[in-house]
């Protein structure tokens, strides 16, 4: 019983740290633009294929998750200037079909240059289990959690310490006052993409050796990252946190004890059920309806 | 309304008279039909993305609620199908009103969520429910008959059909013009705005959204009668996407647009079959380039051009 459980809460806390890597790649660009990037899942697929194209073309496993995080993060950073930025200030709408486009293209490109195949990734340390209380857990797992941990971290240190980090947050509270005070906003847009694609990346290449990765897992994986998003209150980074840890652990308990064919409905359920009861979130006490 | 406007219909009319004795094979007759579903599903979505400015990503599974009452009432419980598409189309209805009632007090981004969730739900159920629905290989679907008479041939469904798209096209020219359309371009252009004229936004959100996803279901039911079999990718995400892109390159916002953006994008994937894989990349870079250089959509923004004005 208790080996049961805690073997669906090692599986889920692990997915579900990579939904909040995606989670704070949402929260990120919507604080820094108002825009929900619907191409962040494709980040998480083109980590994991990056790094498994760059790892089977021979180069040594760190060069390859390097470049598997900075190609992802250029890309981002291509969308934001080629396709965000002209259209400054459009609705709603119109963003939610740009980035929904840019996640076309990119799924689209991945599967002509990688196939449609499925791809896998050795695991950095190893498979050998390490068994706890009757559940075992993969030291991939301990991987995920860890630079999970380090990046929240991190990024907490960025925000509240560091000038670049405050010029951030002053411009996701009010971005004319910011302008005002002489931050260089467009450099806020340019970082929260490039930032936001990178912890895309990482999350999906932390996830391939345990789930295996092909050119269509963007979708699935980003959407899960935004019901994070949106369960821990759209634009809080805590929130965003705690909320992929739990789309995680529900979507495992939900497939191990209710049923494992509607594990992938778990969330979006879990979804209408916030919007409904809950708009703002876990931790949202700012206000969702602005003017 | 200015009589000018209904030049247009009696345009589309005219072509659709017109069409099945000059289409060269039983090929390109097929491929209109399929248009003109489309467009049916299409003017239904741009009253609510272009019109009021809300998007739905669900609507492909609002239209495999509707394909799949046909298919699983008539075969697994001997409705009529007419009956069944009724059951399909009122279920839609009430699940739509369930989902937007509390969702169109948020903005944008949540509603695409919501029927993006909803969507992706339907289709995981259709997936799965295999007793019901034959699971990811879908199911053939019963014919149809009316009052006595088979709906057999593609001559057949192509009179039905031509129907079904003047009927849309007039009805959405008289509702766009009627209070109730105006109220809808009200709340698209500023909601504080049509708040205050007294415009009750929820409830004509509401109402429009469920209108267009009933719009969906019922041609999900034609098309599953017309192809005659059933499958979950009618209720894919990516189906929902084309759509979506069906609105946004015609034109926002433009009954005519709506049109030419089912016609041309229906037709794509057939001009497309020789770049087998550059499918998806071809539709996104359309969505994204339209969005940036054409954003009221190609209908709207050549009338301009033209100087014809609306």
């Amino acid at each position: 019983m208790l080996a049961q459980f805690l073997q669906f809460l090692f599986s889920g806390i692990t997915v579900g740290a990579t939904y909040a890597l995606a989670a704070l790649g949402f929260t990120l660009i919507y604080n820094a633009s108002n825009v929900i990037n619907f191409a962040q899942g494709e980040f998480i697929m083109l980590g994991g294929m990056l790094a498994v194209f760059f790892t089977q073309a021979g180069l040594p496993l760190p060069v390859a998750l390097m470049l598997a995080i900075l190609i992802p993060a250029i890309v981002g950073v291509l969308i934001e200037k080629l396709a965000i930025e002209p259209v400054k200030g459009a609705e709603p709408v119109t963003l939610i079909i740009i980035t929904i486009g840019a996640s076309l293209v990119i799924r689209g490109l991945s599967a002509v240059i990688f196939g449609k195949g499925t791809h896998s990734l050795p695991a950095f340390s190893g498979d050998a289990p390490i068994e706890i209380l009757g559940a075992t857990l993969l030291p991939q797992s301990l991987w995920v959690l860890g630079v999970t941990a380090v990046v929240v971290l991190a990024l907490w240190y960025f925000f509240n310490r560091t000038l670049h980090g405050k010029a951030m947050l002053a411009t996701s509270f009010n971005r004319l006052a910011a302008e005002l005070v002489g931050i260089n906003t467009s450099w806020v847009l340019f970082m929260s993409f490039a930032m936001s694609a990178a912890l895309g990346a990482l999350g999906g290449i932390l996830l391939t050796p345990i789930t295996l990765t092909s050119y269509d897992v963007g979708i699935m994986l980003g959407l899960k990252g935004f019901v994070a998003a949106v369960l821990g209150g759209l634009g809080n980074g805590l929130g965003a946190v705690v909320g992929g840890l739990l789309v995680g652990i529900l979507e495992a308990m939900g497939a191990g004890y209710i049923s494992s064919a509607y594990k992938d409905a778990m969330p979006f359920v879990l979804i209408l059920f916030i919007l409904f009861f809950m708009p703002r979130g876990l931790f949202g006490g700012k206000s969702t309806d602005r003017v | 309304m200015k009589k000018s406007v209904y030049n247009g219909l009696y345009l589309v009319i005219a072509i659709l008279l017109v069409l099945p004795f000059v289409l060269p094979n039983s090929f390109y007759l097929d491929l209109v039909i399929r248009m003109a579903i489309n467009a049916v599903i299409v003017l239904g979505l741009n009253l609510l993305i272009g019109f009021a400015g809300q998007i739905s990503l669900g609507h492909a599974g609002f239209l495999g609620i509707g394909a799949y009452a046909s298919a699983v009432l008539p075969t697994h419980f001997g409705w009529h199908p007419l009956l069944a598409m009724g059951a399909g189309a009122a279920t839609t209805g009430i699940l739509a009103a369930l989902v937007a009632r509390p969702i169109f007090k948020l903005k944008g981004n949540y509603l695409a969520m919501a029927t993006l969730g909803l969507g992706i739900i339907i289709n995981i159920a259709l997936r799965n429910e295999a007793q019901w629905t034959g699971g990811p290989d879908g199911m053939p679907v019963p014919g149809m008959g009316l009052f006595g008479f088979e709906l057999a041939s593609d001559k057949h469904w192509y009179w039905v059909v031509a129907l079904l798209l003047s009927v849309s096209v007039w009805a959405s020219l008289n509702l766009i013009d009627s209070p109730f359309g105006r109220a809808l371009r009200a709340l698209h252009g500023s909601e504080v705005a049509a708040q205050v004229v007294g415009v009750d936004i929820v409830r004509y959100k509401v109402a429009i959204f469920v209108l267009s996803a009933v719009f969906a279901s019922l041609m999900g039911s034609v098309t599953a009668h017309y192809v005659g079999f059933v499958s979950p990718n009618f209720a894919d995400f990516f189906h929902s996407i084309e759509l979506v892109t069906m609105v946004v390159i015609g034109g926002m916002a433009s009954v005519y647009g709506s049109l030419v953006g089912a016609v041309l994008l229906t037709a794509l994937p057939q001009a497309l079959a020789t770049f087998e894989g550059w499918e998806t990349v071809v539709f996104g870079a359309i969505l994204m380039l339209s969005m940036i250089f054409l954003p009221k959509g190609l209908v709207p923004t050549l009338a301009a051009k033209f100087g014809k004005g609306n």
